[in-house]
């Protein structure tokens, strides 16, 4: 008999420590909730957001998203190497080189339209990701440098090919203190 | 007609590492001077001898890295580490403790951690250890000064014990170990240590023979050589005088407390000072700026912890000496003393600046 | 503050962190006159010349102007104004070398001296305590005035400030070694520099001036004392030689014991600043109405015969100055603008002076031996930490170096990177011979670029999501305003009028032509276009289309005499002009094909005469069609005219005689052809656009062929 209690007791016991700390965890859990930063969000933090859509997705966030699931880290042309690096050290992966279907080539451009030429059919517009581009139908286009991200996406569509995509001039401004190649210039 | 492209500055110090490396090397000769005057050719041999095997080390590990080997073999820093070894052996060691302690030195303390520049611990010191705790009878198997020897020792005699274990005449390392009375010597330090176990004051044990007039034979002239060099160095500004300061300091305050708290059981201050490798380790060691703080501020508690860390050790610990130990031990301490002596940047966290509308006469 | 006074009249001056004692080299300049050179024969401006953005250009190439005219002008604050250095033409404005590390070009007006020194009007001011502040700050910004000390900051904004202002610090401190022109002007102009400070005293009205002067400099010292002697106000302070005394967060370290917190201009502190050469500058402008237009610059170094400062005209090519000076090297130069400590080389002999150009350095290759100039001795880093003892602003040298080599940007900004003068101090001293501050260049321009970048891809983030948004919107819209008129479709079909049944026909039409797109042939898109409903933009689009899958068939299918009965049959058939679309198809086939041959012609020079041939046909429906009431027709087929005959005079380049008697032929005629229809300017230019492109495609695969 006394075995039974002292059983019941132990099983009462142990069952109400197991319904208090039950509880606490719970309402620490309520309490001390951390709206952590989803792990897409922080990847797409990492991406160039050029929303070239080169990666196959369309725009950086989806891409973000896609890698968060488990798609190929090396797949961000623009950001290059960097950016692969990065997102592997977040991840806890290896870095892999670019993946080859992507062109290497990630010196910043921007699009430029070449007025005379541009027949102003609005293709561009609707191609571009962030709306980088001025211009009504049959008015002669043009681009906001500023807004541009140098993504490509507008030159394909354009049918009289009148948009270039050129490598961000050097200035004294964002110059990198590249000393070995300064053009020695002699007149002479 | 070609232009030539540079980044500022124009001009430079022509201050180069290597110079400073030959100068510290030159600033050893006083104590190695006296080295060899109250203990014979020993050390000098050995010095030698690790010389080359480090040169031969360095030379290898270079071509296997595939750097550039003349700046980077002759910029002395291996040299220095050699002599530094040499020094700091006890004369009549055999020579392979000098051969394997340069070679470990170099190798795996220096060059597998990054070459110059890169190694945390002092190769040198890190090499002394490993080959104490390795072979501590050879590195312990220290001979009187050559004035209290039962035996003559030549340079022949010395360079016969060092590679074969035993003088031209068939004398042994333990003979050539005999005091004039009969004794096996030690060190000063060794036997004062010794002396306390079996119960005898530190005032009995400086009637030792081996202690001399002073705080050792031979030992307080080493020190001084050392100290001199050290001051010849400070005097170039090749070393910095924020650490040597501070570790004698903290080495004589320690010393100095537990002398006025017991005088029967503790050294002297001196004897602290003039003992062991206490100079060597102020200015030749301590003072290498790889493995040590780089701050002012963090220099002066790097010093003050090694010279404290060399009196525990001296007093409390299991061997006689303790620079060796405290300077890996500071080592090891040195980046996280760099992380928390981070000098205030200019115009960061100001708080004497004296708010702008004071002057209001 | 009162103590701070009292501590530098007894002599007393604090002291900054770290700091080097370079050979000061400043005998080889110090002791002769600053000499007047002559006239260059062309002096090269830069439209900026200091901290800001360029002022707007109010010349043109080949205007006359006279010595001191405004050449630029601009409202904005820290734009600076240049004016003429001498009369003479504006004989360019282009782009050249700039005084600048990165040896970049950037907009530049060249004078042509006309040799007679001409002077614009002038109004010289007798008693500038007349002048309001106001107008004394408007002389100052329309003098172009910026700060003469190297960084160029305009000295209006400096001197415009709302802060109540306690400190005036004159910087008179040239503690680089060589530069002996702040040294030189004072001795030889101090009543004039006297008069800026008290024009400047005028403006701010601080409670105290203070003049920071190396030791170095007695003669000097003496001047200034002397000229100094009645105003009870003005302190010369006399300071112990240190490199960088002159940095102004050092200089004001010293003289009033506090530091400028850091991302806080001095004027917050009560501070102003100013060099003591802009001090010169202002008297000039102010009183004599004499615009910055030169300055005094030293011309030093070994490489020279007769080193000495010189009164440089601002856009005086330094090679001018170093031939007046005698420069010897001829092999090998090294040309340094500014001091050896942060100076910079130049690529070129003709960068011009500009205000900030205080010193030009020509040394020999033995003098200045830096290791920094051939980068082959830097060895590791022995964490010595003689760098951190120098460093003015108490960095660690060190660990910057190794986290600008790791290219850790956080560990950087914990390391205040940005606190970095760049005075080279640890780069001078450093036994392992690292060229440190090169490192911390190139690490700040780095984390500029990763800022801006940073800044912009979050605004395109936002711009593409705003642009997702939208577009969500536009289908919801669209997608309703579809379905209210399906629905009123719907309802009028049912409702059998006649209008309903077009409808239902231009409904089949439609889906006539995406099976005719689907089929992507040359003759089912020909039969279904001209089932397009009477709209000529559609039809434009149609023809578009057609030619891109002519092109496409051309390629595939490309036997040279089909394509050419092809077009014949196309021709023939635009020979009825009744239906003018069918036409537009039929020349664009033919252009398509005519370009096949073209392209073919590359190979086989005889095949030109056949696509001459052709062209002349295509030309001839064009005449024909032209007749016809609608225009738009002809000119799409001068469009296609166009581009063919660009193509074959592009070939003509390559090919042979006889191509040329075929290009011009058909130059003539488009010529002709395009006189004759230039009804619609538009549509001849979309047309032309086209043509254009083609052309433009040709061209470069031209270019491939000619490569491989």
């Amino acid at each position: 008999m006394s075995v039974i209690i002292s059983t019941l007791i132990a099983i009462l016991v142990l069952g109400s420590m197991a319904l208090v700390f039950g509880a606490i965890l719970g309402f620490a859990s309520v309490k001390f909730h951390v709206e952590g930063d989803p792990l897409a969000e922080q990847l797409d933090a990492l991406l160039p957001q050029t929303q070239c859509g080169q990666c196959g997705y369309p725009g950086c966030k989806p891409y973000a998203e896609a890698v968060a699931n488990g798609e190929a880290i090396n797949k961000c042309a623009p950001g290059g190497e960097d950016t692969i690096k990065k997102i592997a050290d977040l991840l806890g992966v290896e870095v892999q080189p670019l993946d080859e279907n992507h062109e290497a080539d990630n010196t910043p451009k921007v699009a430029f339209i070449i007025e005379e030429d541009c027949i102003g059919c609005t293709k561009c517009i609707q191609a571009c990701p962030v709306d980088a581009i001025l211009g009504t139908t049959k008015q002669m286009h043009t681009i906001i440098a500023d807004e541009c991200t140098g993504c490509d996406l507008c030159v394909d569509p354009c049918p009289v090919d009148c948009i270039v995509m050129i490598p961000i001039a050097q200035t004294p401004q964002n110059w990198q203190w590249d000393l070995n190649n300064i053009p020695v210039v002699q007149l002479d | 007609m070609a232009f030539w492209i540079a980044s500022s500055p124009h001009n430079h110090m022509q201050s180069e590492t290597s110079a400073i490396m030959r100068l510290v090397i030159y600033a050893a000769l006083p104590g190695i001077l006296a080295q060899w005057y109250f203990f014979g050719w020993g050390n000098l041999i050995h010095i030698s001898l690790a010389i080359i095997t480090a040169l031969v080390a360095e030379f290898t590990v270079l071509s296997l890295r595939e750097k550039k080997i003349t700046p980077q073999l002759f910029d002395g820093s291996a040299i220095l580490t050699a002599v530094l070894i040499g020094i700091s052996l006890p004369a009549i060691a055999p020579w392979w403790i000098s051969v394997i302690g340069a070679a470990f030195a170099i190798i795996i303390v220096k060059q597998l951690y990054g070459g110059l520049g890169h190694n945390p611990f002092n190769p040198a010191m890190a090499a002394y250890v490993m080959l104490l705790i390795s072979f501590p009878l050879q590195m312990t198997s220290w001979q009187p000064p050559l004035e209290l020897m039962a035996l003559p020792l030549s340079f022949l005699d010395t360079l016969s014990v060092i590679i074969s274990g035993f003088t031209i005449d068939g004398y042994s390392v333990e003979q050539l170990r005999m005091h004039v009375d009969g004794f096996t010597m030690a060190t000063p330090l060794d036997t004062v240590k010794t002396n306390l176990t079996l119960g005898l004051t530190v005032n009995e044990s400086m009637e030792n023979p081996v202690i001399g007039n002073n705080f050792g034979i031979g030992w307080e002239w080493i020190n001084a050589g050392f100290l001199l060099g050290g001051l010849f160095l400070l005097a170039k500004k090749a070393i910095n005088w924020a650490t040597p300061f501070s570790f004698l300091t903290s080495l004589f305050v320690c010393s100095l407390v537990a002398f006025l708290l017991s005088q029967d059981s503790n050294a002297s201050t001196m004897f602290h000072w003039f003992n062991g490798a206490c100079m060597l380790g102020a200015f030749f060691i301590l003072t290498d700026p790889v493995s040590g703080a780089t701050s002012i501020k963090g220099r002066l508690i790097f010093g003050a912890l090694a010279g404290f860390l060399v009196f525990i050790i001296r007093k409390y610990g299991g061997y006689p000496d303790a620079v060796a130990f405290s300077v890996l031990l500071c080592n090891m301490a040195a980046p996280l003393i760099d992380q928390y002596t981070r000098p205030r940047t200019y115009g960061h966290n100001i708080t004497n600046n004296a708010p702008k509308n004071t002057g209001n006469e | 503050m009162a103590s701070v006074i009292e501590r530098i009249k007894r002599g007393h001056f604090g002291t900054f962190h770290g700091g080097i004692h370079p050979p000061q080299q400043k005998f080889l300049t110090s002791d002769k006159p600053i000499r007047a050179v002559s006239i260059p024969e062309q002096l090269i401006l830069p439209l900026q010349q200091h901290i800001g953005i360029p002022a707007e250009l109010q010349v043109k190439v080949g205007d006359k102007v006279l010595k001191g005219q405004i050449l630029t002008h601009s409202v904005h604050p820290m734009a600076v104004p240049i004016h003429a250095p001498t009369s003479g033409t504006i004989t360019a404005i282009k782009n050249a070398v700039i005084a600048h590390p990165s040896g970049l070009s950037e907009l530049c007006l060249f004078i042509t001296p006309d040799g007679e020194d001409k002077w614009r009007p002038r109004h010289i001011c007798t008693d500038f305590n007349q002048l309001s502040n106001n107008q004394l700050i408007e002389k100052i910004s329309a003098s172009g005035i910026a700060g003469m000390g190297g960084a160029g900051f305009p000295t209006q904004v400096k001197v415009s400030t709302r802060e109540d202002i306690q400190y005036l610090i004159i910087n008179a401190a040239e503690c680089e070694p060589y530069i002996t022109a702040d040294d030189l002007l004072i001795r030889e102009h101090s009543p004039s520099i006297l008069d800026g400070i008290n024009i400047l005293d005028n403006i701010l009205s601080p409670k105290h001036i203070l003049i920071g002067i190396e030791d170095n400099k007695p003669e000097a010292i003496k001047a200034l004392q002397q000229a100094t002697a009645e105003n009870e106000k003005i302190n010369v302070c006399v300071l112990p030689t240190k490199y960088p005394t002159g940095g102004e967060k050092q200089l004001i370290q010293i003289l009033t014991g506090q530091e400028v917190p850091a991302g806080v201009l001095p004027s917050s502190l009560g501070i102003v600043m100013q060099n003591i050469a802009t001090c010169f500058a202002i008297a000039d402008a102010v009183i004599n109405d004499i615009p910055l237009i030169k300055r005094v610059v030293t011309v030093s170094g070994q490489a020279l015969e007769k080193p000495q400062n010189v009164w440089s005209l601002l856009g005086t090519p330094v090679g001018f100055l170093l031939a007046q000076c005698g420069y010897l090297n001829k092999d090998k130069k090294h040309i340094i603008m500014g001091g050896p400590m942060m100076g910079y080389s130049l690529p070129t002999d003709q960068v011009p002076v500009v205000k900030t150009t205080n010193c030009i350095l020509a040394p020999t290759e033995k003098e200045i031996s830096s290791p920094y100039s051939t980068g082959s001795k830097e060895v590791e880093c022995i964490r010595c930490g003689q760098c951190s003892d120098v460093c003015p602003s108490q960095l660690l040298p060190q660990e910057l170096q190794w986290s600008a080599k790791a290219k850790d940007q956080q560990q950087l900004a914990i390391l205040n990177l940005f606190d970095c003068i760049e005075c080279g101090a640890c780069a001078y001293v450093c036994p392992s011979q690292i060229p440190l501050v090169h490192y911390y260049r190139i690490a700040k321009s780095e984390i500029r670029q990763q800022k801006q970048l940073d800044i912009k891809a979050e605004h395109a983030k936002v711009r593409f999501e705003a642009r997702k948004e939208r577009l969500a919107r536009d289908k919801i819209a669209r997608e309703e305003k579809h379905k209210a008129a399906a629905d009123a479709r719907k309802a009028r079909m049912n409702s059998g009028s006649t209008a309903g049944n077009n409808e239902k026909s231009a409904v089949a039409a439609a889906l006539a032509r995406v099976r005719a797109k689907k089929a992507g042939q040359v003759e089912s898109a020909k039969s279904a276009v001209p089932a397009t409903p009477e709209n000529g933009q559609k039809s434009q689009v149609a023809a578009a289309i057609a030619r891109a899958k002519a092109k496409k068939i051309a390629a595939k299918t490309n036997p040279a005499t089909e394509a050419t009965s092809t077009v014949n049959n196309v021709t023939s058939k635009t020979e009825s002009p009744t239906d003018d679309k069918k036409a537009k198809i039929a020349a664009a086939v033919a252009k398509a094909k005519a370009k096949k041959l073209a392209e073919k012609s590359l190979t086989s020079i005889e095949n030109i005469s056949i696509v001459k041939k052709e062209v002349n046909e295509a030309l001839s429906s064009d005449a024909e069609t032209k007749k016809s009431a609608d225009d738009k027709k002809t000119k799409i087929a001068a469009a296609v005219a166009k581009a063919k005959a660009k193509k074959l005079a592009s070939q003509k380049e390559k090919s042979i005689t006889s191509v040329e008697n075929s290009s011009a032929s058909n130059k003539v005629i488009i010529t002709e052809t395009e006189a004759k229809n230039p009804a619609d300017v538009k549509k001849a230019k979309i047309a032309a656009a086209v043509a254009k492109a083609k052309a433009k495609k040709i061209a470069s695969q031209q270019e491939k062929s000619e490569s491989t």
